[in-house]
Parts: structure tokens; C-alpha cells; sequence
């Protein structure tokens, strides 16, 4: 059997080893996702790729692509389910768009926006979250965190350092970092490290470069995520 | 023009840029003005809404009256829409919601620098405050959702010609905004 699966109807090719995530991008096709990021291990927890293959529901970010597979992705139920799932981690945080400096330039806010989410629909969380801005040139706030392991994993696997863990259970996970004082400016945290901006909301933000790019000019303001992903992401995976 | 649609407006916790922003159609109220007429809205003076088709409500819930207000919307208003950010997830009023009411209270009348003679509001015209802004949609059912903080006058425009020409509303990807 040649390796090769079918995404949507449209046949597409896979190497061996590759998840369905990794084929799809490949070969131009978008798949939504926030905690998937081509450099690192995949995470499988944000569940916006999530996908049917051969009628069963699997995220394509985990998933093995397989020869013969037949993968929904681009569906009516699976644009709402996404929608569903991108409005809880609205609710689940506190995630003020117009006085967040991130805002044009979010994944979180771009994936909405591709999924025409015009609502929360969920009754809203408002949890009590609390800002570190502790370290001299990087700040996290907690309130925009969606625990998508980005930060965590950039720092282990490109930095070499181990500054950031989830901790903590269901609705009590949150995001650490590794001093004693649980405060940023304790660690070895750099402001050039990988895991200093690859935080696809405003949780993580480098301090002082704040709305250099004014809103209506930024990144998703003219173009859509599945464009910008692809353009950013293809590459890796084809090579 | 015979059975024009009759429109409502109100803004609650919101600070009336949407309202502004509204007014943002610029020449195009005229053409609008032929197709609806306002009821209770900032710009008539009719103190409550009455066998409406529309309802555009501005801002979050952060008193009783603002209650009572979004309740006597929901009786009149055939199709009630939520415009902007704080009536869609409180917004900007929202971020007093982790600050205990008595604190914000007491920071402001009480504690706050440039404060003179000292007191908090109790006067029994005055609304109650909620101990939390919560959005319209967790008060009453909302039809329609305008995001953006304040939405563009294309949204406006675009969302009141689609009903008007009987269409279901769509806002293109350009004009969907959080911000």
C-alpha cells in the first residue's frame, strides 16, 4: 500500500514516522492548533486539531499518519467543535483583547477569528490569576495562560534550560517557574531565549517592545492563521 | 415609509464609544433613518423600549438597573444584540471582578488620593452595585453577537442591511475584531 492517506476527500502523501499533523502541513493543508508548534514534541492537549480518522475523533498533532487513513478535518461538526473549544479557553481565563498589548498578533485571538467566534457562550470564569513582572525584561501574566506546554517545552528542548512546568491538576493547573521564590527574575530565564517568545497569547510578553506595531497593522489584522501557519510551518516539515 | 423597523438602544456598563462608533455611518444614517425609527435610545428621549424589532445594548451588567434594563430589552426586542467587547465578556469594566466590591468602593470614595469629604454613595436612587460585571448573554438570551471594542461602523452597517434585507447576518473575517 502506497503511503498515502486522504484528508477531506484530497489525496495526500506521508513519510513513515510522520503524525498526520506533520503530512497535512506538508502539503499545504491547515489544520487548527495552538499548543502544536513544528520545533517541538508534540503536546496533544489543546485539542483545537482535533480530527475523525476513519470515524474515530484523534488529535492530529499525536496521531500517526497510516496508509489508507481517512481523515475529516475542514467538517461543519468540527468547525463547531473547534469553535466550542477555542470559547472555553476564553472562559477559562481572562483574556481582555483591547487592553492586551499581544492583541492582532495572538494565535488564541486568530483562531477565534478564523473559526468566526463572535461570542464566549460559556458563562465566564473570571478566576483570580496573578501577574509576574518580576524579571527585568520578560513578564508573564498568568490570566492569559492556556497552559499549551509552548514555553515549557521551548525551554527544555531549544534553550537547554528548564525554567517553566505546569503544575497542579484540572482547574487548578497553572504555569511555574523553576526558583525557589516561584518568581521569573530567580531563574536563568534569558530574554533571547526560544521560550521567551513562543507563548501564542499574551501570557509570556517581552517587556518594552509593547505596541511598536500599532493595532490594525499587526500580524492577523490583513491575514488569516491558516495562511500565516502555513507560511511559517511548511517549510519544516517538508524538509 | 410604512412599517419601519423600530430599533433600540442602551448602553449599560459600557462607555457609549460603540454608540459612537455606531454614529461612525456617517451619511448613511439618512438612508438607515428611512428604513427604522428609533425608539428608546440616547439619541430620542423615550424612557422605555416598547414593541421593538432590534435591540442594541452597549456594556456589561455591573448594577441592578442595568438589569432591569437588559430584562425590559429582552421583553421588547424582538431580535437583542450584544455589542462589544464588555457585553460580550464584561470587558475593561470586568477587570474590578478580582477586586473584592468593598476595596474598589473604599479605593474610590474613601482612600483614593485627591478624595474630600470622604463617603460611600448610599442614596436610594442610586442602583446597586453587582458584586461582579458579567456579560448580557449570562442575564437573558442574546440573538446576536457585534465583537470589538467598539465594533466598526461597517459592522454596524453590515449587521442592520443584512437584517434589514433579510438575510442572516455574516461578518466577514475582516471585520471580526476583539479589539
Amino acid at each position: 500500500m502506497s503511503n498515502t492517506l486522504t484528508i477531506d476527500g484530497n489525496t495526500i502523501p506521508f513519510t513513515d514516522g510522520q503524525t498526520i499533523m506533520q503530512a497535512a502541513t506538508a502539503t499545504g493543508v491547515y489544520i487548527p492548533h495552538l499548543c502544536h508548534h513544528p520545533e517541538f514534541t508534540p503536546h496533544g492537549s489543546c485539542k483545537l486539531c482535533t480530527v475523525k480518522v476513519n470515524g474515530r475523533i484523534c488529535s492530529a498533532c499525536t496521531f500517526p499518519a497510516m496508509a489508507g487513513q481517512n481523515v475529516l478535518s475542514n467538517t461543519q461538526e468540527l468547525t463547531a467543535d473547534r469553535k466550542k473549544i477555542t470559547q472555553m479557553l476564553f472562559v477559562e481565563g481572562n483574556h481582555f483583547c483591547p487592553s492586551c498589548e499581544k492583541t492582532g498578533n495572538c494565535q488564541l485571538q486568530a483562531v477565534a477569528y478564523h473559526l468566526n467566534m463572535l461570542d464566549d457562550h460559556y458563562p465566564l470564569f473570571y478566576p483570580q490569576r496573578a501577574v509576574d513582572a518580576s524579571h527585568h525584561e520578560v513578564l508573564i501574566d498568568h490570566n492569559r495562560c492556556i497552559f499549551c506546554t509552548l514555553c515549557v517545552r521551548a525551554s527544555q528542548q531549544t534553550d537547554g534550560k528548564n525554567v517553566f512546568a505546569i503544575s497542579g491538576r484540572g482547574i487548578n493547573k497553572h504555569l511555574i517557574v523553576n526558583a525557589d521564590s516561584g518568581l521569573l527574575k530567580d531563574t536563568d530565564l534569558a530574554a533571547s531565549d526560544r521560550a521567551a517568545h513562543i507563548c501564542p497569547t499574551g501570557a509570556i510578553l517581552i517587556k518594552h517592545t509593547a505596541y511598536q506595531v500599532p493595532i490594525g497593522q499587526r500580524l492577523y489584522d490583513h491575514q488569516q492563521i491558516d495562511q500565516v501557519s502555513l507560511a511559517q510551518e511548511q517549510t519544516p516539515h517538508g524538509e | 415609509m410604512a412599517n419601519k423597523l423600530r430599533i433600540a438602544t442602551t448602553s449599560l456598563a459600557g462607555c457609549f464609544g460603540c454608540h459612537m462608533s455606531f454614529l461612525d455611518i456617517d451619511e448613511r444614517i439618512i438612508a438607515l433613518a428611512d428604513l427604522v425609527e428609533f425608539d428608546r435610545s440616547p439619541i430620542t428621549d423615550i424612557e422605555h423600549a416598547s414593541n421593538c424589532d432590534i435591540g442594541l445594548i452597549e456594556g456589561g451588567v455591573c448594577n441592578s438597573e442595568n438589569v432591569h434594563v437588559l430584562r425590559e430589552f429582552r421583553k421588547n426586542c424582538k431580535i437583542l444584540v450584544a455589542v462589544g467587547a464588555c457585553a460580550i465578556n464584561g470587558g475593561l469594566p470586568a477587570m474590578r471582578n478580582f477586586i473584592p466590591l468593598e476595596e474598589c468602593l473604599n479605593e474610590a470614595y474613601l482612600d483614593g488620593i485627591g478624595v474630600e469629604n470622604p463617603q460611600i454613595p448610599s442614596d436610594i436612587e442610586l442602583p446597586l452595585l453587582l458584586d461582579q460585571v458579567r456579560p448580557l448573554h449570562e442575564v437573558v438570551k442574546i440573538d446576536y453577537f457585534l465583537p470589538g471594542c467598539p465594533p466598526s461602523a461597517e459592522v454596524f452597517w453590515t449587521f442592520l442591511t443584512d437584517l434589514l434585507e433579510g438575510r442572516q447576518p455574516v461578518l466577514e473575517y475582516g471585520l471580526v475584531h476583539f479589539d
